[in-house]
């Protein structure tokens, strides 16, 4: 299988995640079969953007306009996305 | 350094519990007669009292406004209530991600589509055995191709699907064709769960309970698997505490995480605490979950580290483990407050130490098993009218 690289390809929500705000922990989390993980809201801003085809660029610019006047946004986006896809939240578009 | 965007976990306040899954025991009947069940001896074969409908609905509404957000539909068998999907649909309209544990006897690919539309998140499919003989003899039903081809079923229309293998004494040799067969059919997650020892599992320990050299063959075989499959399938080995020398958390914390409901609508804060005695079980017909999991002389007794007494009450590891199982405290010592004798600090380790030692025989597959199947029948000489 092509390894997806997240500089350049499409990426979307891993359809077997759901995402949702809860009012009661007062954050959003990440449901999947049995278990749930706490999200910040900065890793939400971005999996929130994720539920359509999206990319390393187009997330930041985005971010960019949500969150002006953060420093190293670009870095911090693309580490992110890393750790989520080692953690199979997001996978290719085309999957 | 990271500026913010970097993946955090909220921290909760250290003393407020959202009982963040909530387990809906369906109903107590059903087709497979596990001998290592956990639910308790005590099963009536009335169904009369069973919660309804709009009862359920109620229990469901209540559980999501504490916040509870995982939802697990087990029995019995959830599947012989005919209202399942309606519960799957009402829950997943609440915002539950819901978790349907299930033999597969009784499913079929139309009630998988009609469960898939109504929101159903995940299918937990229980085999007894890794092949048709050992399936039958320990599920006491013919339900090995079923099982299989459900299997395939749930996986072609693209639900996620979890295989659960409960292991003891007579199984724990097919660890590696249980993976196997996993693989082959293309589940995402399995569970090799060891038995644990409540209800009727706790009443056949005897024949159930492995020896440690089985044990550790079978962890072996399982890293095995890990090294030379390299997929995508996670394998959770859940180990038996009575091996262990530090006890395990009564469900990640009494009443800290989990709420159960029974199907005649008693709530609890594990699933086999019915047990504990001298305190007054409450039921959602009569009260409102927040006030249950609030203010509930039984979700109180336990929680936190104040009940505690010695050696606990001192131990500078009672953090880590709150003092281990309430359930395995109560009938292996007598008490529900003592340390759970699993502790090697527990002046009741030896109650553990003399289990153990008869399990230490070497698995001789002709070994005569008189186990007491779980069903109705068995079930009468439990009850007390």
């Amino acid at each position: 299988m092509h390894k997806l690289n997240i500089e350049i390809d499409e990426i979307k929500i891993n359809p077997q995640y759901r995402l949702q705000f809860e009012e009661a922990q007062g954050c959003h989390v990440l449901l999947f079969p049995e278990g749930l993980i706490k999200l910040s809201d900065s890793a939400a801003a971005i999996l929130e953007r994720c539920h359509q085809a999206t990319t390393l660029g187009k997330l930041v610019e985005e971010l960019k306009i949500a969150f002006p006047g953060v420093d190293g946004l670009e870095d911090d986006v693309r580490a992110f996305l890393e750790d989520a896809l080692n953690e199979d939240w997001i996978l290719s578009a085309h999957s | 350094m990271r500026t913010g965007f970097s993946l955090l976990t909220v921290k909760m306040s250290e003393d407020t519990y959202i009982p963040m899954w909530l387990l809906a025991e369906l109903t107590y009947a059903c087709p497979v007669q596990c001998p290592y069940c956990s639910n308790p001896l005590q099963i009536s074969a009335s169904r009369k009292q069973e919660l309804s409908t709009e009862e359920w609905f109620k229990v469901l509404s209540q559980a999501r406004k504490l916040g509870a957000v995982q939802l697990g539909f087990s029995g019995g068998e959830p599947l012989l209530r005919q209202d399942l999907v309606d519960l799957l649909r009402e829950a997943n309209r609440l915002g539950f991600y819901t978790n349907l544990i299930t033999s597969a006897i009784g499913l079929d690919a139309e009630k998988i589509a009609e469960f898939k539309e109504a929101g159903l998140g995940h299918i937990q499919i229980s085999f007894q055995g890794a092949d048709e003989a050992t399936n039958k003899r320990f599920g006491g039903t013919d339900s090995f191709k079923q099982k299989m081809t459900m299997t395939r079923e749930v996986i072609r229309q693209g639900l996620p699907l979890g295989l659960n293998f409960v292991l003891h004494r007579h199984n724990l040799h097919q660890v590696t064709q249980f993976l196997t067969m996993a693989e082959e059919l293309g589940a995402e997650f399995v569970e090799l769960a060891n038995t644990q020892y409540y209800g009727w599992a706790k009443h056949n320990q005897e024949h159930l309970l492995p020896s440690k050299a089985q044990l550790e063959q079978a962890e072996l075989a399982t890293n095995e698997f890990r090294q030379k499959h390299t997929g995508s399938m996670d394998i959770f080995f859940v180990a038996p505490d009575y091996y262990d020398d530090r006890p395990k958390k009564c469900s990640n914390g009494w009443a800290t995480t989990l709420m159960n409901v029974t199907p005649e609508g008693d709530v609890l804060p594990c699933h086999a605490a019915k047990m504990i005695p001298g305190v007054a079980f409450p039921n959602v017909r009569k009260q409102a979950l927040d006030e249950i999991w609030h203010s509930s002389d039984l979700f109180n007794k336990f929680r936190g580290t104040e009940w505690m007494v010695e050696p606990c009450a001192s131990c500078p590891e009672k953090e880590q483990d709150l003092g281990g199982c309430r359930c395995q405290a109560l009938m292996l010592t007598g008490d529900a407050a003592n340390a759970d004798p699993v502790c090697s600090l527990s002046p009741h380790h030896d109650k553990v130490r003399s289990i153990t030692e008869k399990a230490q025989r070497p698995f001789n597959p002709e070994e005569p098993v008189p186990l007491l199947f779980r069903n109705m029948k068995n079930a009468k000489q439990f009850l007390t009218e």
